[in-house]
């Protein structure tokens, strides 16, 4: 999960930005603490070679200095922001081999729901991508925020309820990742880690057949009891039955999940601490 | 008759918050029984609890920090424990447990360590450096203190009576409305920080009254000290956001108690204005805090190179200048939401621009200690660690306002590294430097210099021990609030991290020894000049501990930097000897408004977290009773006589003037 062994070409454009803005940082900051450091020690009171100069208070050059450096550097690093937000702005496209695959994300409590609507399947936890296509992310929520994340392959987006924020990836090279939820979402939040398989192009049709033979179908009634609190340890697939499941969800047809039961009247509330263990 | 309140709320299944709680119960009753059998009561209750002395509230407000940065730092040895030992497994605490205790980890340390210890020193200290004899509203500056000290009270009643918010700290909706979190945790954040907030407000409003309205003769605005500016600033921002806090938690409060539709997934709420309404707080928040440092490094680094502040306007527009840009960056908390490139890049360069007159300060405190004359005490030795400290923090700061880069360390480990960074590194580091500096003021003897450095060097090396392994976990992809994880390259770092905590935990040891030793020491480390490190503000011109009217005459300011300007011209003309004309002084009155009024507030917080309607109609009736009888007072001053004032001030000016004519015979 090492975000400075990216792999795709988000990653490696996010990491690029990091990396060059550190260094133009590093210009800076470096000299700032050697020259803290020297002039903390050098003027020291015990030192009898340095020259004590109490009116020393104001200087116009070193105050133009001292304003021009940081100025500067954030007039570059300004730049980098710009064209940096601009290009790697996550609904932007990101060209690659052979037809995009559509992907739409929902977070649960706790566990991920990846639908292919285009190949009439889904995934929990598990995250099956070709290598070297475009994949484009629609993403929701069925309950409360959380941060869809995959680091060896860029940007990181919110899921929210009643809303769909778009992400555009691409894998390079065929090996398993994982992928995670950024954001806090509850007792069950650090299950919350899914498997990114990146097959070949030409393996990928033949893992959608064989997922699309699983008894299991995915409909409004499946969903509503996945969404219940609770981690998911298997990996469980399904054929989808509705390809439009994705927009029920998103636009509230299928009402937001449940949160925990109401153990008892009383404050402290035990039902989802135990759903999570 | 008691609500949602009944036997199930005390977790007696669970010993760590029983166990923690039966302790500090047991110290609390001891400590109120020793004061009670030694008969020390009616002091405590004369001159502190009803006390609207701007120096003993400010006191109050540093002990009540202090304490509670000991609880916010258990809470964060816990953390540090569990994330080093859950790999592949659970832990030894459960979810519900764990996630309670980050949410009131960084609850405890924003709003009951740090603000209060900023608030107490600024209370402390700017009316003696304005050169005036109290601040402007002295009774509201109590009930500030002691609303303060009641949301500090139900977040600790919350370990034993129910539960604390499991959300984080800022508590996100949809996880914090009633549907995913159904318990009494999220109420009693949400009404300790209401209780509390009223409090930094009117604290607030009284600050920057006396900056703005209370000045001795001749201080004009630009020969105020460096802290009157941070603390003008800071406390403007307090004005302008914490009512923004309040309204947007009324909105949440409204949503869990009354059905509303604020921030639900239903009915048209909208999470995004939550994130937007609390960060267009919580980013000037941060500003509110290490403001006040900023000042408080100004005044070390310059009295302790024995040089005037160096481009002190310059310092002042750099002040000013955060102050204002602090309200426009608040989205570069949220890049990660999806809003458009464009939007992204304007908050993330007026974010960086944020960082230029933060240069500016580090560069003019650099030029401050060139061709000066530099002492290593302790305070001075906490300022140095904090710029070099603070510009690595500075670094990642600006890092992750890029917003291509925040979009891969949004929330990671390297986010909670950074935030850190900044706050142990300029925000705790600013109020011990400030706590070293002005404990002589305050109690009349130095603290132990061994055991301060000691302090320093621990918490210093500690500090990077813990938080730089949080760097790298964040560079391999750890996100923050794991309870447990797997992934086995994040296993060495949280572990070399908890390490770190516990070279930390020595630094506060040795911070807790260093004030016993000196308290019996006292008489060797006793400062008789009122001015132990030979400084250049107002402070220093009064006795150590001052008297209650601060000063017997009002002093008369001539330039920048007024007492170090006295001294100079008092050894000119070797201190003129003529007998002072001393007058009477009116003092403002104890009051017990302030404890009444937040002996009600804790009474209605705690009876609308557990819905007992009786009880809160009971709370709001007294608090509100307690203003009506303080408004009807007939005498709020009371008068110290010339006599009294002239016996006080006469051995103070005896020792100040054997000290200038022996600096004088050098």
């Amino acid at each position: 999960m090492n975000l400075l062994d990216p792999q795709g070409p988000v990653a490696a454009a996010n990491r690029t930005i990091l990396v060059d803005s550190v260094f133009i940082m590093l210009v800076i900051v470096v000299p700032t603490i050697f020259a803290i450091l020297a002039f903390a020690f050098w003027f020291r009171a015990s030192n009898p070679r340095a020259r004590y100069q109490p009116e020393f208070v104001y200087s116009g050059r070193v105050e133009m200095v001292v304003w021009s450096i940081p100025a500067l550097t954030v007039i570059l690093l300004g730049g980098v922001a710009w064209i940096g937000s601009h290009q790697l702005d996550p609904a932007a496209p990101v060209p690659g081999t052979g037809s995009p695959v559509r992907i739409q994300a929902v977070s649960l409590d706790w566990k991920w729901l990846f639908i292919y609507p285009d190949q009439r399947i889904a995934t929990v936890n598990t995250l099956t991508v070709p290598a070297g296509a475009e994949l484009n992310f629609q993403l929701t929520s069925s309950s409360v925020m959380n941060t869809f994340f995959i680091p060896q392959l860029g940007s990181m987006i919110y899921t929210m309820n009643g809303m769909v924020t778009k992400l555009n990836l691409r894998a390079d090279n065929e090996g398993k990742l994982q992928g995670l939820s950024a954001h806090f979402s509850g007792d069950g939040f650090p299950d919350m880690m899914f498997d990114v398989n990146v097959i070949s192009p030409l393996a990928f049709p033949d893992w959608v057949a064989n997922t699309a033979k699983t008894d299991a179908v995915l409909n409004e009634d499946s969903y509503k009891k996945l969404m219940q609190q609770g981690i998911e340890k298997g990996r469980p697939v399904y054929r989808l039955d509705d390809p439009r499941l994705f927009d029920l969800i998103a636009t509230q047809h299928i009402p937001p999940g449940p949160g925990p039961a109401l153990a008892s009247e009383a404050g402290r509330s035990h039902s989802g601490g135990h759903d999570a263990r | 008759m008691l609500g949602k309140l009944d036997w199930s709320a005390i977790p007696l299944d669970q010993p760590i918050p029983l166990v923690a709680g039966a302790v500090v119960l047991v110290a609390i009753l001891g400590v109120l029984g020793w004061v009670v059998v030694k008969g020390h009561l009616p002091y405590l209750w004369h001159e502190w609890i009803t006390s609207v002395d701007h120096k003993r509230i400010g006191v109050m407000y540093i002990l009540l920090a202090s304490v509670m940065l000991l609880r916010g730092g258990s809470d964060a040895i816990m953390m540090r424990i569990q994330q080093a030992v859950a790999y592949q497994s659970q832990g030894y605490l459960p979810p519900e447990h764990y996630n309670q205790i980050f949410s009131a980890h960084g609850t405890i340390m924003i709003f009951f360590v740090a603000m209060p210890f900023v608030i107490g020193l600024m209370n402390l200290i700017v009316p003696l450096q304005l050169g005036v004899r109290d601040v402007a509203f002295p009774t509201l500056n109590s009930v500030g203190f002691w609303l303060t000290a009641t949301g500090a009270l139900l977040v600790n009643i919350s370990l034993v009576v129910g539960e604390f918010a499991r959300t984080g700290w800022l508590a996100f909706p949809p996880l914090s409305e009633l549907s995913y979190s159904p318990g009494v945790g999220v109420d009693y954040y949400a009404w300790s920080l209401q209780i509390s907030g009223v409090g930094t407000l009117v604290a607030g409003i009284n600050l920057v009254t006396t900056v703005l309205k209370l000045r001795t003769k001749g201080m004009n605005y630009l020969r105020m000290p460096m802290f009157c500016w941070t603390t003008l600033a800071s406390n403007l921002l307090i004005v302008a956001a914490f009512p923004i806090l309040t309204a947007t938690l009324a909105m949440l409060l409204l949503d869990r108690y009354l059905g509303f539709h604020f921030f639900t997934n239903e009915a048209g709420g909208n999470v995004m204005m939550f994130m937007n309404l609390i960060w267009a707080w919580g980013h000037p928040e941060v500003y509110i805090l290490v403001l006040p440092a900023f000042g408080i490094f100004s005044e070390v680094v310059s009295t302790f190179s024995g040089k005037a502040l160096f481009g002190y306007r310059s310092m002042v527009l750099a002040t000013m200048a955060i102050c204002v840009v602090s309200f426009m960056v608040w989205l570069h908390h949220f890049f990660t939401m999806g809003a458009g490139p464009n939007v992204n890049a304007i908050f993330g360069i007026a974010s960086m621009i944020i960082a230029i007159p933060t240069g500016v300060k580090i560069y003019n405190w650099l030029f401050t200690m060139y061709g000066g004359r530099i002492r290593f005490a302790t305070p001075m030795l906490w300022s140095v660690g904090f710029m070099v400290t603070f510009l690595i923090g500075g670094l990642t700061g600006v890092l992750l306002a890029v917003p291509p880069a925040d979009f891969i360390l949004h929330n990671s480990m390297f986010l909670v590294a950074h935030f850190h960074n900044v706050i142990i590194g300029g925000v705790l580091f600013g109020v011990f430097a400030g706590f070293e500096y002005w404990f002589p003021k305050a109690f009349g003897f130095r603290l132990d210099e061994r055991w301060g450095k000691a302090a320093f060097w621990f918490t210093f090396i500690g500090f990077f021990i813990t938080f730089m392994p949080l760097y790298i976990a964040g560079m391999l992809g750890m996100t923050r609030r794991m309870q447990h994880y797997d992934v086995a390259a994040w296993r060495p770092w949280m572990i070399v991290a908890a390490v770190g905590v516990a070279v930390l935990t020595i630094g506060v040891i040795c911070q807790i020894v260093q004030l016993v030793v000196s308290i019996r020491n006292r008489e060797a480390l006793r400062d008789r000049t009122g001015d132990p490190w030979d400084g250049r503000s107002l402070e220093w011109a009064t006795s150590s501990p001052p008297p209650v009217f601060n000063f017997a005459f009002n002093p008369d300011v001539r330039g920048e930097d007024a007492y170090w300007d006295m001294k100079a011209r008092a050894r000119q003309q070797s201190l003129a000897h003529e007998t002072p004309d001393y007058q009477d002084i009116e003092m403002p009155r104890n009051s017990p408004t302030g404890f009444v009024c937040a002996f009600f507030a804790t009474i209605m917080g705690f009876a609308l977290i557990w819905h007992i309607w009786w009880m809160v109609i009971l709370g709001g009736l007294g608090a509100w009773a307690t203003f009506v009888v303080f408004a009807w007072r007939d005498h709020d001053e009371y008068v110290i006589p010339a006599e009294e004032v002239a016996r006080i001030d006469r051995s103070n000016i005896e020792e100040r003037r054997n000290l200038v004519s022996m600096a004088g015979a050098v």
